[in-house]
């Protein structure tokens, strides 16, 4: 057993842990976010997806000893004070989603797609997302979702 | 037009409102079964141990190591079930087999504190098997007479004289892709019993009725006794119309004999390698064209790869023979099926339940015999389009052929087809090492459960006295929108907004023997009851104000909030309250089964269809001679959803149905051991790490999705036309496209084969087909090219050529047996 330290959505976890243990079997079932779901079992598919150190990772690819002190955002922790983050709004919006089981991943990754990349043409915004699967909706709304996302978050950075 | 499908001005059915669950699922607060075990104190954990042989019999099964594992609690085997050993309706699916038919079945399982408890106790089970002979293929299964479950004609004319007066003949045969769900949420069941010893199953289940009646079964307990309940699913596509069964079974036996909740959350390797598929199809055909290049026979005998059991295979077989004509009239029509019994999982439902393998055949016929008839294949096509009056070849009356004809001018126009079609051409000549191809196919797909009996919902409308509403119905959730349009019908019903309406989970102790939320039927029927349970309410309400009022209650509308009438209005929550007070119930059940069908399965003859969806979609691909990799260029859709009661969702499950079936047809390559080896009819594709699935790589540059106009369906819940199955079959247009792409390689008016699915691989042989002909290749051999064979004319060389046929004593699908296929009656 490792013990671990792990900032979870602005909350600091203690826990021992096996060394072997997926972040993602962490986040679920010592941490209660269920928010963040197993897909696929071989990081293929982009469900699990959370933020390490601000940074996208499949969950169910990393140790949650590698996240010993270390912060992890995962789609619950996305919105602040009730209000829900342009993507979050965006997927709502555009219809971005059916069956939802892909969704915070999707969110996870185009969140930091549009980190790195602001202002991402339509093509950018399909390489950013192409290791996350959906098997409903056909994409074409999450596509529009991200761009939308996109303008909006543009013009809150220009207003303040 | 029927007060059903009557629909009020700015009624709350129409507007193009977000799914109703999207807050939850963009803030990751929407639970899904699994999410549940957190939740529930002291849940153990379940693993399967799985037969490494396709079949063997079980020799011996000891048990005993598993227990000295630490956290092992229990392992469960056949002798610890009290009821019936089952986990399906038809008696072929013992739940602990003694016979292992696939690789992958489990034979027995495992209890433990951890999930790693179990797994490794499951690995301590000792078990002894003696390998029995298998069959992996469909084809092997022909060679060896190896049937399950009836085996239906449909039939109408006389084939023989129709292909003999036809002008010309082609033969051929077909082999068809199965598919893997990939539902990205995998099987799950929590199950608990409560302190009477009532079962609550909680369960990722299309068909919570059925579930419960399984559970029911083995447990030998009345149906009263157990609860089931899906929350939602994170994609069902009719892989848990039927395979979820088992999974509660274990679940429940195991929190009954430990009195502790128990879970079962199969990982991704265990769902693709313990449940079934698409069915994989094998055709053999004999296809009449006269002078005009008008079918005129078709005689086909259709094998489906059925898997272990027969599970749902008779009623896909059904469909599939009553889909073979997808829009096009065919006077001689002889179609056999039969349903092959491999060692495989079980194939099952899935999106479009065997229509699309039926309609792949013939678009497989037009497409490989277009250019062998010196025809353009889209004019082939639309040439042979049913006109009012004529009916399927199951005697069915079309209705409404002429929107067909409407939205494929329309997507004509939209697309720009005929420019297209010349830059296409131009292209082509420019670009010796690449070609494009651009195809438009229809589409018609009958709507409603082919056996009558399931045509039947229910629903349970609440009322409070604060005027808040609570819905229920029998239908489940899993991702396609159908509880969005249950508020969607009872906000219009009830004439109030959206958000006075709420939905609670679907539960089999709310409301009692429903369907399978399956056959795109869902809000058809469902809507159909919701509706019919509100209006038990207006018309109460009704009366309360009318006396308010003082007019007559028929002078009374529910509108916007208010219950009006006589130029005066109340508002619904003082209406409600009056009605409370005057001891007026504020709650309703409702009921709908849909009128005029009638189905008789044994003669394979009726009219079971309440109507049929109409839809095209035109598809540009671009296809690279040196590898046959390819791009999707363009599609367009234009399809019939009648008065869309949710737009957004519509689009949504016309664009996602059309990529699951794209997916189908050129991606998903199920793999699956065939070897003589020691992991003969193993899955070779185990993940998303070999299967691949539709991503964001291979999505059209160009994507447009419209809905056909003028398109009301009167006897219909406001109007609408169901959604979920038909879009699927709108790929056949990709399909179309790289067949076309490829043949540009070779000389013109080359025919050539295409396999399923049509994977860069599969492309390549196809170009490679295409650029071995010669310029001035005789008929036969250009048909020969396309794995097509010619009627000489002699009746013996022809019946060379005739499809298999049933033996006299074939049996047929009796009705009793499609009866117990799907409506989760105990034997
Ligand atoms: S579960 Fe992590 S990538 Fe699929
Ligand atoms: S919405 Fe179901 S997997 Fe994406």
């Amino acid at each position: 057993m490792s013990r671990i330290t792990v900032i979870v959505d602005g909350v600091s976890y203690t826990d021992e842990v096996e060394p072997r243990t997926l972040l993602v079997h962490y986040l679920r079932e010592t941490v209660g976010k269920t928010g963040t779901v197993v897909g696929c079992d071989t990081s293929n598919c982009g469900a699990c997806t959370v933020h390490l150190d601000g940074t996208s990772v499949k969950s169910c690819n990393v140790l949650a000893v590698q996240a010993d002190g270390h912060e992890v955002t995962t789609i619950e922790g996305l919105s602040e004070n009730g209000e829900l983050h342009p993507v979050q709004k965006a997927f709502h919006e555009c219809h971005a989603l059916q069956c939802g089981y892909c969704t915070p991943g999707m969110i996870m990754q185009a969140c930091d797609v549009l980190k790195n990349n602001p202002n991402p043409s339509e093509q950018e915004i399909r390489e950013g997302l192409e290791g996350n699967l959906c098997r409903c909706t056909g994409y074409h709304n999450i596509v529009k979702a991200v761009q939308q996302a996109a303008g909006e978050l543009s013009s809150q950075a220009v207003s303040s | 037009m029927s007060s059903l499908s009557q629909r009020p001005a700015d009624a709350v059915v129409g507007q193009a409102i977000p799914h109703e669950s999207a807050t939850l699922h963009v803030t990751g607060a929407a639970l899904y079964t699994d999410d549940l075990v957190g939740r529930t104190a002291g849940v153990l954990h379940a693993w399967p141990v799985q037969s490494p042989h396709a079949r063997a019999t079980v020799t011996a099964l000891r048990v005993e190591a598993a227990y000295d594992v630490g956290g092992v609690v229990r392992v469960l085997t056949a002798a610890d079930v009290p009821g019936l050993n089952d986990a399906g309706v038809k008696g072929d699916e013992p739940l602990f087999p003694d016979e292992a038919c696939y690789v992958g079945q489990a034979v027995c399982w495992v209890l433990g504190e951890t999930l790693e408890a179990a797994r490794v106790g499951a690995a301590a089970v000792e078990v002894d098997y003696a390998p029995l002979p298998a069959i992996i293929t469909v084809r092997e299964a022909i060679a060896a007479d190896a049937f399950q479950g009836g085996q239906p004609t449909l039939a109408r004319g006389d084939v023989e004289s129709g292909l003999a007066a036809a002008t010309t003949v082609f033969a051929g045969e077909i082999d068809i892709a199965g598919q893997e769900h990939f539902y990205l949420e995998t099987h799950a069941s929590i199950a608990l019993v409560d302190e009477a010893g009532q079962v609550f199953v909680q369960s990722s289940t299309q068909h919570p009725s059925e579930t419960q009646s399984i559970v029911a079964q083995v447990l030998a307990r009345p149906s009263n006794a157990v609860t089931v309940q899906c929350l939602r699913m994170g994609g069902g596509f009719g892989g848990k119309e039927m395979q979820p069964h088992g999974l509660a079974a274990v679940a429940a036996l195991g929190a009954t004999l430990t009195g502790r909740p128990v879970r079962i959350r199969l990982n991704r390797t265990q769902d693709m390698t313990m449940t079934g598929k698409r069915h994989g199809f094998h055709a053999q055909w004999r296809v009449g064209f006269d002078a005009d290049a008008r079918l005129v026979a078709l005689d086909a005998t259709l094998t489906s790869d059925g898997g272990w059991s027969l599970d749902l295979s008779e009623p896909v077989l059904a469909r599939a023979l009553c889909h073979i004509d997808n829009a096009y009239w065919i006077p001689d029509v002889r179609v056999n099926g039969r349903i092959a019994r491999t060692n495989k999982t079980s194939q099952t439902a899935f999106r479009g339940f065997g229509g699309p393998q039926g309609m792949l055949v013939i678009e497989d016929i037009l497409g490989r015999c277009a250019p062998l008839l010196g025809i353009d294949p889209a004019e082939l096509r639309r040439r042979n389009f049913y006109v009012e009056g004529q009916a399927t070849p199951y005697g069915q009356r079309v209705r409404h052929p002429e929107r067909l004809v409407h939205a494929w001018d329309d997507l004509a126009a939209r697309a720009d087809l005929g420019r297209r079609r010349e830059e296409v051409a131009v292209f082509n000549a420019e670009h010796p090492h690449a070609k494009r191809g651009l195809a438009i196919t229809p589409v018609k797909f009958g709507i409603s459960f082919n056996f009558t009996t399931f045509n039947q919902a229910g629903a349970l409308v609440h009322v409070y006295t604060d005027g808040s509403v609570l819905i229920n119905h029998g239908g489940t959730e899993m991702g396609q929108g159908l509880h969005t349009k249950m508020l969607q019908v009872a906000a219009t019903r009830l004439g109030l907004p959206l958000e006075r309406v709420r939905l609670a989970p679907t539960r089999t102790d709310k409301v009692p023997n429903t369907s399978a939320t399956a056959a795109s039927s869902g809000a058809d029927l469902n809507g159909g009851a919701v509706k019919h349970a509100c209006e038990q309410i207006t018309g109460r309400l009704a009366e309360v104000a009318a006396s308010g009022l003082g007019i007559d209650p028929s002078q009374v509308t529910f509108a916007d909030g208010l219950v009006a009438g006589g130029g005066d209005s109340l508002t619904w929550e003082q209406v409600v309250a009056l009605a409370y007070a005057q001891r007026v119930q504020l709650w309703a059940s409702g009921f709908y089964r849909t009128e005029g069908l009638q189905w008789d399965s044994t003669a394979m003859q009726g009219s079971p269809f309440k109507y049929f969806a109409y839809g095209v979609a035109a598809c540009e691909v671009e296809v690279d001679g040196f590898t046959g990799a390819y791009r999707t260029l363009r599609v367009d859709i234009v399809h019939d959803v009648g008065d869309s009661l949710s737009p957004l969702v519509d689009i949504g499950q016309i664009e996602g149905g059309f990529v699951q079936g794209a997916g189908w047809l050129t991606l998903e390559d199920l793999r699956w051991d065939e070897s003589d080896g020691p992991t003969r009819g193993r899955l070779a594709t185990q993940s998303a790490s070999t299967y691949k699935l539709p991503s964001l790589s291979e999505m059209p540059e160009v994507f447009t999705v419209s809905l056909l106009e003028h398109a009301h369906e009167d006897g219909v819940v406001y109007g609408s036309k169901a959604v979920g199955e038909p879009p699927l079959m709108l790929a056949f247009s990709v399909r179309e496209a790289l067949r076309q792409a490829a043949a540009a390689f070779g000389p013109d008016g080359c025919a050539v084969h295409l396999a399923t699915p049509a994977t860069p691989e599969a492309v390549w042989w196809a170009i490679e087909s295409a650029r071995s002909q010669p310029v001035e290749a005789s008929l036969p051999h250009r048909a020969e090219a396309a794995g097509v064979t010619i009627d000489s004319g002699d009746p013996s060389a022809q019946d060379e050529h005739e499809p298999d046929q049933p033996e006299p004593d074939a049996p047929p699908i009796a009705p009793e047996s499609e009866q117990l296929a799907d409506s989760g009656s105990p034997r």
